[in-house]
């Protein structure tokens, strides 16, 4: 948004805004548990087969893992005797049976994890891509309600919340599960009094678990809030540096910071607080279920009721148990961050654009545009907002350049973004010689009509690359052509590496008036038959905006054109101009008609005259 | 490469520094820090210790318990030893918990507190180096060293220290007793641990070079979903979404490649680590069987045995793992000093010159008389000077135009004055002082700046635009500032904001448009009341009619206070008394804009109109008239 658009950033509430609500209906939060539970499904269907693998995998090797001390207790109380009495054969098969649970049960582990990782990678990518897809296919009304920020955290934060969880959580917490599932009955068969004394034992152990989820959940949602706060600060201060220190604010910021770094270390602390106690809590259990185990199956082996090999095997069946308990109380979090970030991410992915392409769309006359416009009685507003736009009828001849002026708020931008369909009109239509661009394909449109903003963003890469948006199969000779044409190439060939150096993030030491040729080179490369400059040279300096006004002529030939701007400089190239205020037109002619007259035009004119030398 | 200047600092950043330390040596460095925690943490390691020796002592109960009291009660019917050994395994087992309890209570709060202060000694240096570090150092490494390492380095102390000291103990106590009541056992559990411990490790280094690849890669890949969003409007305008969206693929699809290598890597260790010990388990099993069968073992020491090796498997994983942590945890120190390290070369001087002192609040009516003598300036990473011996008076009261090709040097000479840069040659005065004689507080109390790129912070309206202000003005005084500065940058439209002055911006507040964070950073500059006021182009994205409010009210602020604007256009000169020229880094011309129009061909080629060409037109030479 530029000083001069016309309309401030609103932010109206849209279905997506509730994905950040936290008080939601039971209904509605029904709703959106089901939304993101049918995107789960829809994600995970094309790997049923590699699911099924997975869990025969995982199921084998816990049941490797299981053997163990089964296998401890058989020798003890069969091997041991059959030996003393001249056998060798049941401490072969039992030692065999070790080996090969062992290496079955190790191979089987390390299969899930690859098969696991397969899965989640698939389905990541098939989720990124979506999210990616759907970004770009939502209209701009979206974007300037939604705002980048957010946009972007689906994309980055909550997806990563999502790898996290698949990303070796998961993985562990199904073989931990299970392995406890099988441990318990391992331990049920082989003695069922001992089976009892853990299910009595598992009691605390789950109440404990319960309490670390909920206090675990509360505190790693305040350790993320604060430590969001002390990056955004962070990085804040790093980029402005140049504010801080020339008004020398660095006692305050550092005085903010500290204040962060508190409120980030005491959600440290709580959260250590908390895993302090659970982890300890659970060795107790552990250790106590021990005692227990040994305090009943000790008296029964005075009772000779049971065997020292099977006691010994309970013991290390109770010992093991609780192990794996640390690691699910561990993984609820990554599970409800990634159910948190599923159901925003499906609430994006629920969003319907505004703009849509057409279901059967028309093709151009003749197959190319020749670039007659037409506004056709249209009305204008933002949502239920105030009327941008009442009733603007206007036709616009192929080849024309028509400058639109006037205040901010008059509704000049407004009727850019109608023209390049990024909005589309409450009520009339925009047609490009003669077919509604609501009818065209969107491919078609884009190739007709391109709009140059103030904001001229370059991407990351190559200056050869930034130009070659404009069309991506364009030669390296036609792309120095075009910057010659709008007078880019001087400048270019001065950078360290010509068309080849890497304009950074930040723009790097490309001027603002650069960047703004370079995105005009864009335009001219891409060749379209209706060329829009939203203010576009207003961050030129004056043999900047000179040189641009020759490229200009170059871009401008042949085509339909409508400049909006605010340099009544540039306005001079213009075959017409339109004067607008409230939404309306009120003065349309010549250059050479309004400056004649006395209506607003001619007295901007003669503001500005008087402003040069 | 340039010669390097004497007084920079040119220290890069980079992602693995090499220091030439041990890695004792270069952990040794936190001393400073930990001083304090050391006997906690001493503490934290004593009951540690404690634990894993108590968890190894519920093992030789069973073992006793199973050959004395089992064998010999079951014949004799006596229980008493029996209830003796589960009392004993009680106590043990609930010391263990207790000391492990203990043993996290110790360590947290002096782990945080380290973690705490190492974070804040760091952002104080950031923010007391100068710009010219900031320029190169990309933010994303400051933030990885600020959170990422410091994040390490707390795990480390509060985890890793114990758990390295501990599972070293624990195997050699543990190993120890195997072998004194095992003998043959506990040197074939030896044979197992050795391969695991050295596999742990290897594996955490390749693990850890993985991740660092695949971390890269998801940063890349969250630059590209940031500019397609930040960037929607080309690629909307262009169409260009499908072809955004292959690039994406193609970078998330290599991404995919990264992950599943790690996670290959992952499953060969967690084969490893379930096979080798299980193995070693098995025969195990069978040599124990074999020796209980010869009578030359109990049967209480082979259930000691695999009680003891449970014990013991853990500790044998996690060295590997804690060797490497601690490994990382020296790169991220390594890398922590890398900044700390970095000498200031803008400081302050040690006796400061006295010049009066600024009545805060008002200004601008005496002094403020800058001088730049013979300056000539080179950024660090240049070959050439952006400026050569420019000499230029700004005599108090006055606003002088800086005008000159994108280029030229004029925004580097403007941040030389608030000492943002130092001079490589010559000097700048403030009233007859060296600036580089004052403290930059001092300096910064008497020159403030409205930056082309306006600034915002995430803060409401009024903070952004006092920022200057001292917090210790009277309330009523710094309304009437805000409501002044507001006023004459022709902010009107804060007033209609949700909740006016008090309406939060910036990230995570309402987003201005550029003509609106211009008038801000503009108002921000007046309310500061300096002596001498730089603006730099400080009317770009203002529309023609906002612009000449502006205009003319800043004219009258102006009146009583230096000035330095850089303008671009002929409405921005006429803010001025005079202008200077600057051309290649000189300034070549200084002059009104009338003599200069009718004197200087390179200032009329900058200035005038589209209309006029270089020879002047009619128009022009009636204005000289």
């Amino acid at each position: 948004m530029t000083a001069t658009t016309d309309q401030p950033t609103r932010h109206r509430p849209t279905d997506a805004a509730t994905d950040d609500a936290t008080l939601l209906g039971k209904e509605a939060s029904r709703a959106v548990r089901r939304r993101s539970m049918r995107l789960l499904g829809d994600l995970l269907r094309p790997h049923t087969k590699a699911l099924a693998w997975a869990a025969l995998l995982v199921v084998a090797s816990t049941l490797g893992q299981v053997a163990g001390p089964w296998l401890v207790a058989v020798a003890i109380d069969r091997a041991v005797p059959a030996l003393a009495d001249g056998s060798g054969t049941p401490l072969a098969l039992t030692g065999a049976g070790y080996l090969a649970a062992a290496v079955l049960g190790g191979v089987a582990a390390g299969a899930y994890v690859r098969a696991a990782a397969r899965i989640a990678q698939a389905v990541l990518l098939d989720l990124r891509r979506r999210v990616f897809r759907q970004t770009q296919r939502l209209s701009l009304e979206f974007h300037e309600s939604y705002t980048s920020g957010r946009i972007i955290s689906r994309q980055t934060s909550d997806l990563e919340a999502l790898r996290e969880l698949l990303d070796g959580g998961l993985t562990g917490v199904v073989s931990s599960l299970l392995l406890m599932v099988f441990t318990f009955a391992g331990l049920a068969l082989l003695d069922w009094r001992s089976g009892v004394v853990l299910a009595v034992a598992f009691v605390p152990a789950w109440l404990l678990t319960r309490w670390f989820q909920r206090m675990s959940q509360r505190y790693y949602r305040e350790q993320r809030t604060a430590s969001a706060r002390l990056i955004v600060k962070f990085v804040e201060t790093m980029t402005g540096m140049r504010a801080v220190q020339a008004f020398r604010r660095q006692p305050t910021t550092e005085a903010e910071y500290g204040r962060l770094g508190e409120d980030y270390r005491d959600a440290n602390l709580q959260i250590f607080g908390v895993n302090g106690r659970f982890q300890p809590g659970l060795i107790l259990i552990g250790n106590l279920t021990v005692v227990a185990a040994l305090a009943v199956g000790g008296w029964r082996v005075l009772d000779g009721a049971l065997e020292v090999g099977v006691l010994a095997a309970v013991l290390l069946y109770c010992k093991r148990f609780f192990q794996p308990v640390q690691q699910l109380g561990m993984f609820y979090n990554a599970f409800q961050s990634a159910t948190a970030a599923l159901e925003k991410v499906s609430g994006l992915l629920a969003e319907e654009p505004t703009v849509v392409e057409p279901a059967r769309p028309l093709p151009l006359p003749g197959g190319r545009a020749r670039g007659e416009l037409r506004l056709d009685h249209v009305r204008f507003q933002y949502g239920d907002g105030p009327v941008v736009l009442p009733d603007l009828d206007l036709t616009i001849p192929a080849g024309q350049t028509v400058a639109v002026v006037g205040t901010t708020g008059a509704g000049k931008s407004t009727v850019a973004k109608l023209v390049t369909r990024f909005y589309d009109a409450s009520a009339g239509a925009v047609r490009l010689d003669g077919v509604d661009v609501r009818d065209l394909a969107s491919a078609d449109l884009r190739r007709a009509v391109v709009m140059v903003t103030q904001e001229a963003y370059l991407f990351s890469g190559s200056v050869r690359e930034n130009i070659a948006l404009g069309r991506p199969d364009a030669t390296q000779a036609e792309i120095e052509a075009a910057a010659r044409a709008v007078g880019a190439h001087e400048f270019v060939l001065e950078m360290p590496d010509g068309y080849d150096t890497d304009v950074n993030k930040r723009g790097g030491r490309v001027s603002a008036g650069q960047r703004q040729l370079l995105s005009f080179a864009r335009a001219f490369l891409a060749d379209p038959a209706v060329l829009v400059l939203d203010e576009a040279t207003s961050s030129l300096d004056m043999p900047g905006e000179r040189l641009v006004q020759r490229g200009l002529q170059t871009l401008l030939a042949d085509r339909t054109a409508i400049i909006i701007a605010h340099r009544l400089s540039t306005v001079a190239i213009a075959d017409r101009v339109l004067v607008m205020e409230h939404g309306r037109v009120v003065e349309d002619g010549t250059p050479e008609e309004l400056v004649a007259g006395e209506g607003r035009y001619a007295r901007l004119h003669a503001a500005w005259r008087d402003s040069l030398v | 490469m340039p010669p390097t200047d004497e007084r920079s600092n040119r220290s890069e950043p980079s992602s693995e520094p090499r220091s030439e330390l041990s890695t004792f040596a270069s952990v040794r460095r936190l001393h400073p820090y930990v001083r304090t925690a050391l006997p906690r943490l001493a503490a934290g390691l004593a009951a540690s210790l404690g634990a894993s020796l108590m968890a190894l002592a519920i093992p030789r109960v069973l073992q006793w318990v199973t050959d004395g009291p089992l064998t010999a009660g079951a014949r004799d019917h006596d229980w008493s030893g029996l209830a003796w050994s589960v009392a004993l395994v009680a106590v043990l087992g609930a010391g263990e918990a207790g000391l492990i309890l203990l043993r996290r209570t110790l360590v947290m709060f002096p782990g945080t507190r380290v973690e705490a202060a190492m974070r804040m000694s760091l952002f104080r240096h950031l923010q007391d180096l100068p710009v010219s570090f900031h320029d190169r150092w990309p933010g994303g490494q400051l933030l990885s060293r600020i959170m990422g390492d410091l994040g390490l380095l707390r795990r480390w102390l509060v985890f890793g220290i114990i758990q390295l000291v501990v599972s070293i103990v624990t195997i050699v106590v543990g190993v120890g007793l195997l072998v004194a009541t095992g003998g043959w056992l506990g040197i074939i559990f030896l044979c197992g641990a050795i391969p695991v411990t050295v596999l742990a490790f290897r594996f955490s280094r390749r693990y850890r070079k993985i991740s660092r690849l695949s971390q890269d890669q998801s940063g890349d890949l969250a630059t590209t979903v940031e500019e397609s969003v930040h960037g929607i409007r080309v690629l909307k305008a262009f169409g260009r979404g499908p072809d955004a969206l292959d690039q994406f693929t193609e970078q998330a699809a290599e991404l995919r490649e990264t992950e599943i290598r790690k996670a290959t890597t992952d499953a060969g260790l967690t084969t490893a680590l379930r096979v080798i010990p299980e193995v070693t388990q098995a025969v195990a099993l069978v040599v124990g069987a074999y020796l209980v069968a010869q009578g030359d073992m109990t049967l209480g020491a082979l259930v000691a045995f695999f009680t003891t090796t449970a014990v013991i498997n853990g500790p044998v994983v996690d060295l590997g793992m804690t060797l490497s942590m601690t490994l990382n945890a020296r790169t991220a120190v390594d890398r922590f000093f890398e900044v700390m390290d970095t000498v200031n070369p803008l400081t302050d001087p040690e006796r400061p010159a006295r010049p009066e002192p600024v009545t805060p609040g008002r200004g601008g009516a005496t002094g403020g008389h800058v001088a730049f003598r013979d300056v000539t300036f080179r950024y660090d990473d240049a070959a050439r000077p952006v400026l050569r011996h420019v000499d230029l008076e700004l005599p108090p009261g006055t606003t002088t135009a800086l005008v000159g090709l994108t280029g030229s040097g004029k925004s580097t000479l403007a941040m030389l004055a608030p000492r943002l840069f130092d001079v490589t040659v010559g000097r700048v005065e403030v009233d007859g002082v060296d600036v580089r004689d004052l403290t930059r507080t001092q300096v910064r109390e008497r020159v403030a700046v409205a930056f082309e790129d306006p600034t915002l912070f995430s803060a409401s309206v009024r903070d952004n635009v006092l920022l200057g202000v001292s917090d210790d003005l009277p309330d009523a005084e710094r309304e009437t500032l805000l409501a002044e500065s507001l006023e004459i940058a022709q902010a009107h439209f804060v007033a209609d904001l949700p909740d006016g002055a008090d309406t939060r911006i910036g990230e995570e507040g309402m987003s201005l448009s550029g003509g609106q964070r211009q008038r801000l950073a503009l108002a921000r500059a007046i309310a500061a009341r300096p002596r001498v006021l730089v603006l730099d182009d400080p009317l770009s994205a203002l529309d023609v009619t906002t612009e000449e409010a502006v205009t003319a009210r800043l004219r009258d602020v102006l009146a009583a206070t230096t000035t330095l604007v850089i303008a671009h256009r002929p409405s921005t000169v006429a803010l001025a008394d005079r202008v200077a020229v600057l051309q290649d880094g000189r300034v070549t011309a200084v002059g009104t804009h009338q003599e200069l129009l009718a004197s200087d061909p390179h200032y009329r080629h900058i200035i005038s109109s589209l209309t006029s060409e270089p020879t002047p037109s009619p128009t022009s030479q009636e204005a000289l008239s």
